[in-house]
């Protein structure tokens, strides 16, 4: 349940983002984090960014997160 | 790599020497139970090394009476009960929330704010909102009383089951019968807690206490560390996870927690009464508290019958032991809330050593 994804905050307004995970858009509050700018790389929880990450430990989980994708899709048996 | 891997047994081994037995680590967080079957770490390890998964789910430790209490409201006509998927499934005596979905008033959320958003679209209802989770989720609820406060919304209502991770591990580490020789502490509650929240357990207690993320190349660092301690016998807070974790922590987080919530006693599963382990939502925010608006009352139940759900949370038993373990309970059926969480121990034992219905490949 703490899960959490980095994305690259494309537009903000306000406490308000759009961030970008992998060509995913996630709308996200940006609430916790006041610091934030437009382009830095959030931590996302439950809707919420929780902390700035730099871009190589970001590209990290990127690089994760589409190998499970490439696997889910070569091996439907242990997808879900 | 394999120098890590090897620096790794290594330490295993002089702690398992420096101690006499097998080494006990507790992974306190369920992202990191999935990460190690994932990786598949726990075949990998040396006999001296044994992980225990802990109360690191926010759906496994939740009581069942807290569940009851949200049940009771699923059949009113006048309520909408907004909740994470996670907690859809977990059974209450009288059945789960997605067996009260066909009437249309359970409603999956990503995210706090769209609780807030149901009950702006829903004037005539009152709009429960299923709080639970630890410190990293309970800034977003606290997020979102402060918004419903300042915006006068008069139908959102917040039933705060908001868990504390640490005097959780001190409750473990309390009981005369542990097994817990150190702590894998968890990563994004640290990123919210900070690493240095970890400091009265290893001054207390003196058991290591090393934070990781969720690479399994850094879980294994983490255990080598933390054996490495054990062995030198310096138990001490490290933290590897230092791309996302400070010392202080999210220090805006804690601080709209301290705003929002006063912190009181809790029910766990497993764990029972906890001093100071739950956050309660302050007198400030009455008028959205679900237990003092809308006649709702947790009552804290016994667990359900044959369910090893606690005995597992607490690192006494490992879920195959149980005798509801893949034959009455399953991921597809589940009992206790352990299998029905994809992060819950059951359902990580389940999903990764069951082999033609045989345990095969998870260490015990």
């Amino acid at each position: 349940m703490c899960l959490a994804v980095p994305a690259r905050i494309v537009e903000l307004k306000g406490d308000e983002a759009i961030a970008d995970c992998i060509g995913n858009r996630i709308e996200a509050k940006t609430t916790l984090v006041p610091q934030v700018k437009l382009g830095d790389i959030v931590l996302i929880h439950a809707g919420f960014a929780i902390t700035v990450l730099d871009e190589e430990e970001a590209k990290k989980t990127w690089q994760l997160l589409a190998d499970l994708d490439n696997f889910s899709k070569t091996d439907k048996r242990v997808s879900g | 790599m394999l120098e890590r891997i090897n620096r790794a047994y290594t330490q295993i081994a002089r702690a398992q020497k420096v101690l006499g037995r097998t080494v006990n680590i507790m992974e306190v967080c369920g992202t990191h139970t999935v990460s190690i079957f994932r990786a598949g770490l726990r075949t990998t390890f040396p006999e001296g090394l044994k992980l225990l998964s802990g109360p690191g789910c926010p759906v496994c430790i939740t009581d069942q009476g807290y569940i009851d209490a949200v049940l009771s409201l699923a059949d009113r006509d006048d309520c909408l009960i907004a909740t994470y998927g996670d907690m859809i499934r977990v059974p209450g005596k009288k059945g789960s929330l997605e067996q009260k979905t066909n009437k249309g008033n359970i409603k999956i959320i990503l995210s706090a704010e769209d609780a807030l958003r149901l009950a702006k679209q829903n004037p005539a209802k009152k709009i429960l909102f299923v709080a639970v989770g630890f410190e990293t989720t309970a800034p977003a609820t606290a997020v979102l009383a402060n918004e419903a406060f300042q915006q006068g919304v008069k139908n959102l209502f917040i039933f705060s089951n908001h868990k504390l991770v640490v005097p959780a591990m001190e409750a473990l580490l309390s009981e005369k019968n542990h097994r817990i020789d150190a702590f894998l502490c968890p990563g994004h509650v640290s990123v919210i807690i900070g690493s240095d929240a970890y400091k009265p357990v290893v001054e207390r207690f003196e058991k290591p206490c090393v934070v990781a993320g969720f690479e399994p190349m850094q879980i294994i660092d983490a255990i080598s560390e933390i054996c490495r301690q054990l062995a030198d016998r310096k138990p001490e807070v490290a933290s590897l996870y230092r791309a996302a974790v400070t010392a202080a922590g999210n220090k805006t987080a804690q601080k709209i927690i301290n705003e929002t919530f006063d912190v009181s006693n809790g029910w766990w599963r497993g764990l029972g009464k906890i001093k100071k382990s739950t956050l309660k939502l302050k007198k400030k925010f009455s008028h959205l508290d679900a237990e003092k608006q809308l006649g709702i009352e947790f009552i804290p139940e016994e667990d359900l019958t044959g369910c090893c759900c606690g005995e597992v949370l607490c690192g006494l038993m490992d879920p195959p032991d149980c005798g509801l373990f893949a034959t009455n309970c399953t991921p597809e059926t589940p009992v206790g809330p352990c299998m029905v969480s994809s992060e819950g121990a059951c359902a990580a034992w389940f999903k990764y050593t069951l082999k033609k219905g045989k345990v095969d490949g998870g260490r015990r």
